[in-house]
């Protein structure tokens, strides 16, 4: 690992650079009166202030949409072509924070558990990982409490930390060297800034190792039932989350040639677990939910030896009835 | 906690008439004409819905002027609520859903009390359909102040330049439907998003598949909706979809012969005949 200065006027030069180098680069801009990830064309729209984006940045490697296959029939003979991997953008993502990067493991450990996902990883492979330590965080942030942190660097390439008059650069990956190498007269020596000091300091909101025993007997338990009471039922959680993975796969046909698509879905939707017959085994919210939280903090952990939730909080800021995940953890 | 840059966003002073709602829910509970309570308490940032199944929670019920989220949509809840006597503590839009529930016949107000609290910080208990009626004719309909700016700018705007902005607003929806989900007229057991023999709208987040189920979504509202923009408050993305129900509430005014409050408790707008209704968009 290599560290290194740059100051915020560096920082959008090298930018500039690697967009002029045909890179995609997607980072925090403002989109009405909230933050999201947008292709940008230039680094000065670039926002650096937010606390949380709306979404994760997951979308870089699980777009909403994405087309597996097209087909075509043709005198009775079907023509297949898959989706062309080669044709993904070099991807840089910038100034998503280390809740999100981490997000990238667990989302990995998903699309490679049996089957390797050929798209998920083709667009891994071409995509930089940036990340911005955070300085500040707001009541809904809880990576601590899941064993990640301000400046926890899984998951990054290169992490940028805000320091006095710039930004301390730690060049954590062979991919991230690679991209200093675009424009590396724009970093400078190392200023010897102390990390530490400059993070936000975010106390644990629940001992997750507690959380986790728990939820090992929780089954049955009644919590379920009175802690969905308020939820709707919508899949805003789902969708804004950085490891969430469910998909729906769905067919854009038109006459005899179409698409197979693969989108995004959600286990808090009624129709996500109805089956043909007509019988549904999550009947009712109180199932849906229990199987989101045991899903993230009990599956994952057992099967995968990864956890679905790395505490960004969005799911909670998300929510329009306030289905608070750090609260209802600790309230288990 | 002391040193550590945690923003949280100040509760807005609201005018708190919460002692005379919770004691009203106590006796309602207390003597059984209630056996569930929907209200509000506090919440993060903002007062969400709570559910009150006993007096001792009575406490932490709240309503004042950040309680905006409609309740309503909890009453065809029937997973929550099954055959129960509930009470519900309204909000001005939530009573217009409640009289629109109860022309489609969703629910019955045998086994509802609702109440609200008036700008007068009394607790009112309605006896009959034509007592809301009386209520929401007389009562200050709640202005939201942020929407005034953008619905002047979506009036000054072209057909075209309208077409461009919901196009760009709507290829962001990622198809959560938080919008369904918060409405309490989208009381479907299937939606017709869900449909897929034959498939009405693509089901997939893309430009046109959104503005597709948008533009759906706002038909089925017309002259139903109650426009309290709890579907636009839900858009995780922020996306103001609530004024796309909200702009045709004037449409349905200007062009069936109802007026807003009679839009919500009369026949629905696009499945009745009037002879009074305009037909001179037929050319």
């Amino acid at each position: 690992m290599k560290k290194c200065f740059i100051s915020l006027a560096g920082l959008q030069r090298w930018l500039n650079v690697l967009i002029d180098t045909q890179k995609h680069l997607y980072a925090p801009v403002n989109k009405g009166a909230k933050v999201d990830f947008g292709r940008v064309a230039s680094a000065d729209e670039i926002v650096f202030d937010h606390i949380q984006t709306t979404q994760s940045a997951k979308s870089v490697a699980f777009p909403r949409t994405d087309v597996l296959f097209s087909y075509e029939k043709e005198k009775g003979k079907v023509q297949l072509e898959n989706a062309d991997l080669t044709a993904y953008p070099e991807t840089v993502v910038f100034g998503l924070h280390p809740c999100d990067a981490a997000g990238f493991n667990p989302l990995g450990a998903i699309f490679n558990w049996d089957y390797k996902d050929e798209l998920y990883n083709a667009r891994m492979e071409r995509t930089v990982v940036i990340t911005l330590a955070c300085t500040k965080a707001d009541e809904y942030c809880f990576c601590t409490s899941v064993n990640g942190g301000p400046g926890n660097t899984v998951g990054s390439d290169i992490q940028l930390t805000p320091v006095k008059d710039g930004f301390l650069a730690e060049i954590l990956t062979e991919k991230g060297e690679a991209l200093v190498k675009a424009d590396e007269a724009a970093f400078e020596a190392d200023r010897g800034d102390v990390k530490e000091k400059y993070l936000v300091k975010l106390p644990e909101k629940f001992d997750i190792k507690t959380v986790q025993e728990k939820l090992q007997t929780a089954f049955e338990s009644p919590i379920w039932k009175a802690q969905s009471q308020r939820c709707i039922g919508c899949g805003a959680c789902a969708y804004v989350c950085p490891t969430c993975a469910c998909f729906d796969i769905q067919e854009d046909a038109h006459g005899t040639k179409g698409k197979r698509l693969r989108c995004w879905d959600s286990c808090g939707f009624a129709l996500f677990t109805l089956h043909t017959s007509g019988h549904n085994p999550r009947q009712t919210q109180a199932q849906r939910w229990r199987q989101r939280l045991l899903h993230k903090f009990s599956y994952m952990p057992d099967r995968l030896s990864v956890r679905g939730c790395t505490g960004c909080g969005r799911c909670s800021r998300a929510c329009p009835v306030d289905m608070n995940i750090a609260e209802h953890l600790r309230s288990i | 906690m002391e040193d550590v840059l945690i923003e949280k966003k100040p509760a807005i002073a609201g005018n708190s008439f919460s002692g005379e709602l919770q004691k009203t829910a106590n006796e309602l509970l207390q003597s059984g004409e209630v056996e569930l309570f929907i209200g509000y308490e506090e919440g993060t940032r903002f007062p969400r819905p709570c559910f009150i199944a006993s007096t001792d929670e009575v406490g932490k019920l709240i309503f004042d002027d950040r309680c905006t989220g409609n309740l309503a949509v909890y009453l065809t809840r029937k997973d929550l609520i099954g055959d129960k006597k509930v009470g519900i503590t309204a909000s001005y839009f939530a009573l217009r859903s409640i009289l629109r529930l109860l022309t489609e016949h969703q629910i019955q107000l045998d086994k509802l009390v609702v109440l609200t609290v008036s700008a007068e910080k009394e607790v009112i208990r309605f006896a009959t359909t034509d007592d809301i009626t009386a209520y929401l004719q007389t009562a200050p309909i709640p202005v939201r102040e942020d929407d005034k700016a953008l619905i002047e700018k979506l009036n000054a705007m072209s057909r075209e330049e309208r077409w461009e902005f919901w196009s760009a607003e709507l290829s962001k929806c990622f198809k959560c439907y938080a919008c369904r989900a918060a409405c309490p007229m989208c009381y479907c057991t299937k939606c017709i998003v869900e449909e897929n023999r034959p498939q009405w709208i693509q089901p997939w987040a893309s430009t046109l598949a959104n503005i597709e189920w948008h533009i759906n979504r706002a038909m089925h509202m017309t002259g139903r909706c109650a426009d309290c923009g709890a579907c636009g408050a839900a858009c995780p993305l922020g996306l103001p979809i609530h004024l796309l129900s909200h702009q045709i509430v004037q449409e349905v005014t200007d062009n069936f012969a109802l007026d807003v409050n009679q839009a919500v408790s009369g026949d629905n707008a696009l499945s009745t005949f009037k002879p009074e209704d305009k037909e001179n968009f037929i050319k």
